[in-house]
């Protein structure tokens, strides 16, 4: 999983684990926030992958000399990408080429694979938006505000109290509901194939 | 016995299940504190999430089919089974191993309810259990599920009410109660469902029902559940001063619910995939099924679309090749749901019935008329005269009125968060009312429609404390057994059949019938059976009540009933005069027992549950 050539399946894989990961985790989200940044962390090149159990953000996020970075097990990840694999096709959809196919076909796929993520994000996560207020609204920040709930964005100088308009409303996770799984359950195999007697 | 700290709301339903419960020590009048217990179970092989419904499904694997642990549950590590989401999930892929609707098959006189039947299409080496079994299993995951939830609270100290159908026999309500008790719930009460639909409703009004209803009113509740559509009639009334309600009537066992209208689209939608060139297979069809429940819920709660796309895919992993694009159109949905489930129809209109083809594979016996309304107006005029013997109702309802006219419609089960469905209901009843000049009924506002059952189950156990309004009305039949006349034989005649009232109309729990005059000889030693029959309209008859004839309509014939006397202190061959004793427990089962004479000696007699061929 933690291979520095990650095949293409598997940066897929990585992408969407870590996408809900940096949903989910406040802490980890900032860690990827500072590799995208550009800042030098300490083991170069693979990804960390957080569990997005509800553990306490690791360390301080001001204290960017050594961040501690769980090597954490893909164990989550894998589950939900069986889960969307399972209620949305996901992995079926996404690994079909597409090339030949109508914007028809593709987007009657693209109705199942909406509904079924639709119904896998709805069932194991709470997802609700940081900011209530309509985009487009003026809001205040006042100082203080929680920086990794709300990024700044144009002509950021000054000192807060800051006052803008919402672009992106953001969205974060406030509760995770993913099976528990058997000791010795393979999540690893995303779906198993089926064969018919 | 410790007093119980919760009470226990369990709905054992056809398709689904769920438990709530109502803690007793923080509930005080009109102020419940209650709660839905998510089932702790098996969604996937070794996957465990805890979920508000327990789909009524038992998957029977191949031993070679999973692996070791993947059918662990956080309370028992090995298991051979799997129950609930697992099971409904795994088994549509191999129903051969799956069971599924227990309930029905669990009152169903055609079949003995005690053997391994099930899965019934199952070829012979799959392992199979009784309807009776899989109620157990369903019961026993509830109460594993509560007891791994509530280690503080063990279920087998707590009040526990089971809902049944109010359709159902007594044989049906013995064998649920039979169940729940070798599942190991020690202090359990048997509940209506229409009922357990109308406490809910009383606790979430929060006191305001009594705004709502007035004394005189007559509340029909319409419980269509994912299998079985359940009437009853409950009215209220005013006894020292109080509000109370007295449930008068219920209907027919009537084996239809939103399953089957979810089947039907699928139906509908793959014969004109057929007629595209297109032929879904087994599998398909499933899938499609699905997919016709989610777009009929579309398009029953919003009536502006007109038409929700429908993709089944395909099995394969070529998702955008291999997938059968279709879609339901409202007007199917109408011809097929409105008009074909609920039809505008006259209130002298009657399900349709026909003679079954003379070799019937062994099934469920499905209604064989889909339309609700019509069992509706079936069952209102059936009980035309229900209220007659009520006080304060003798003549309310006018002398030429052909059906009975409710006042209020209460309605329960998922397919009536449909408006459209509702409001068809609502007319078509309307306009029997209208037509027999009487206002129109009201719409009982503010159900639960998908939890009531268990809600209302748990807050009667409440109730049943004292704490609030009881629904009261006793059993809802009179039961006889058959007599044959003593005439002298007539060669080709069999001698003509009088049925003996041994338990009247309205027996509430914890009652004995009186002991009938007559006396019947049994035969020491063997069985001996007896025909058993129900009426849920002839109110009048006191025990000991014999009739000479009766319209099939008025009584129905139930299940033997077998009684035997064991030969302690007696010859076998023997025969003692016995009389028959009636009493209704505290748990709600009907209890029939002989009684010979001069002695303090009673012994049980058994309902039949072995099936009959021609029932």
């Amino acid at each position: 999983m933690t291979d520095r050539n990650l095949s293409f399946l598997g940066r897929i894989s990585l992408a969407v684990g870590t996408f809900f990961t940096i949903l989910g985790d406040r802490g980890f989200a900032a860690g990827v926030q500072r590799l995208r940044d550009g800042e030098s962390v300490a083991p170069a090149a693979p990804a960390p992958v957080a569990a997005p159990a509800p553990v306490a953000a690791p360390a301080a996020p001001a204290a960017p000399s050594a961040p501690v970075l769980k090597e954490a097990s893909p164990v989550a990840a894998l589950q939900l990408l069986g889960l969307l694999q399972r209620d949305a096709r996901f992995v079926d959809f996404i690994e079909e080429d597409i090339a030949g196919y109508t914007d028809t076909e593709i987007g009657a796929a693209a109705r199942l694979v909406h509904d079924g993520c639709r119904a896998v994000l709805r069932e194991h996560f709470t997802i609700r938006p940081v900011r209530e207020e309509a985009e487009g609204s003026r809001v205040t920040l006042a100082d203080g505000f929680d920086a990794t709930a709300i990024r700044l964005t144009g002509n950021v100088v000054g000192s807060a109290p800051f006052r803008g308009s919402i672009s992106h409303r953001g969205w974060k996770v406030e509760d995770v509901r993913l099976p528990r799984l058997a000791e010795r359950h393979d999540a690893a195999v995303i779906a198993p194939a089926e064969v018919e007697l | 016995m410790s007093e119980a700290r919760y009470s226990i709301g369990i709905d054992l339903g056809t398709t689904h299940s769920a438990l709530s419960y109502v803690d007793l020590t923080a509930s005080d009048g009109e102020k419940t504190s209650q709660g839905v217990l998510a089932v702790t179970q098996l969604t996937g092989p070794g996957a465990v999430e805890d979920l508000d419904l327990l789909p009524s499904f038992l998957y029977l694997p191949h031993e070679s089919e999973l692996a070791p642990d993947d059918l662990g549950l956080p309370w028992s590590a090995v298991r051979d089974f799997a129950v609930g989401e697992l099971a409904r999930s795994r088994g549509a892929a191999t129903p051969i191993r799956l069971v599924s609707s227990a309930k029905s098959w669990l009152c169903h006189p055609g079949v003995d309810r005690r053997s391994a039947i099930l899965p019934n299409d199952a070829p012979p080496e799959v392992p199979r259990v009784s309807p009776l079994e899989a109620s157990v299993r369903y019961l026993t995951h509830l109460r594993e599920a509560w007891d791994h939830a509530h280690p503080e609270a063990p279920f087998g100290a707590q009040d526990i009410t089971v809902t049944i159908p109010a359709s159902f026999d007594p044989a049906a309500r013995e064998l649920t109660a039979e169940a729940a008790a070798v599942a190991g719930y020690a202090r359990m009460t048997l509940l209506e469902e229409p009922q357990a639909a109308l406490y809910s409703w009383i606790q979430k009004s929060g006191g305001q029902w009594r705004k709502q209803v007035k004394v005189g009113d007559i509340i029909l509740v319409v419980d269509v559940g994912g299998g079985t559509t359940d009437l009853s009639l409950i009215a209220v009334i005013e006894r020292d001063g109080n509000l109370e309600l007295h449930r008068v009537a219920v209907g027919e066992h009537i084996l239809l619910g939103g399953d089957n209208m979810d089947l039907t689209l699928a139906h509908v939608v793959a014969r004109k995939l057929a007629a595209q060139g297109t032929q879904a297979d087994a599998w398909q069809l499933r899938a499609l099924t699905y997919a016709c429940r989610a777009a009929k819920e579309t398009l029953l709660t919003d009536p502006e679309v007109q038409a929700v796309p429908l993709v089944v895919p395909s099995r394969g992993s070529k998702l955008i090749g291999g997938s059968l694009r279709t879609e339901l159109t409202r007007e199917e949905l109408t011809q097929t749901i409105l008009e074909g489930f609920f039809p505008a129809v006259d209130a002298s209109a009657r399900p349709v019935t026909r003679t079954r083809a003379g070799l019937t594979q062994l099934g469920l016996p499905y209604a064989q008329d889909a339309a609700i309304t019509r069992h509706l107006a079936a069952f209102l005029g059936r009980q035309v005269g229900a209220l007659a013997e009520l006080e304060g109702f003798a003549g309310k309802q006018s002398a030429a009125a052909t059906f009975l006219h409710p006042t209020a419609v209460l309605f329960n089960g998922g397919v009536f968060k449909s408006d459209l469905l509702v409001d068809r209901i609502l007319q078509t009843l309307n306009g029997w009312l209208a037509a027999e000049g009487a206002e129109p009924a009201r719409l009982l506002e503010g159900a639960d429609l998908d939890l009531a059952v268990a809600r209302g189950a748990a807050y009667y156990g409440y109730v049943r404390q004292g704490k609030g309004v009881r629904i009261r009305g006793g059993t809802a039949r009179a039961y006889y057994i058959g007599i044959e006349s003593s005439m002298p034989a007539i060669p080709g005649f069999e001698p003509p059949m009088q049925a003996l009232c041994v338990a009247p109309f309205g027996m509430e729990e914890g009652t004995d019938a009186a002991l009938p005059p007559q006396e019947f000889g049994l035969v020491v030693g063997e069985p001996v059976h007896f025909r058993f029959f129900g009426s849920s309209v002839r109110r009048q008859d006191q025990v000991g009540t014999l009739l000479d004839s009766w319209s099939p309509e008025d009584v129905q014939e139930l299940e033997e009933i077998q009684a035997t006397l064991p030969p302690e202190g007696r010859t076998p061959g023997d025969v003692v005069p016995v009389r028959l004793h009636a009493r209704v427990t505290e748990a709600g089962t009907l209890e029939l027992e002989a009684v010979p004479g001069g002695s303090g000696e009673r012994w049980k007699v058994e309902f039949d549950v072995r099936g009959s061929a021609n029932a």
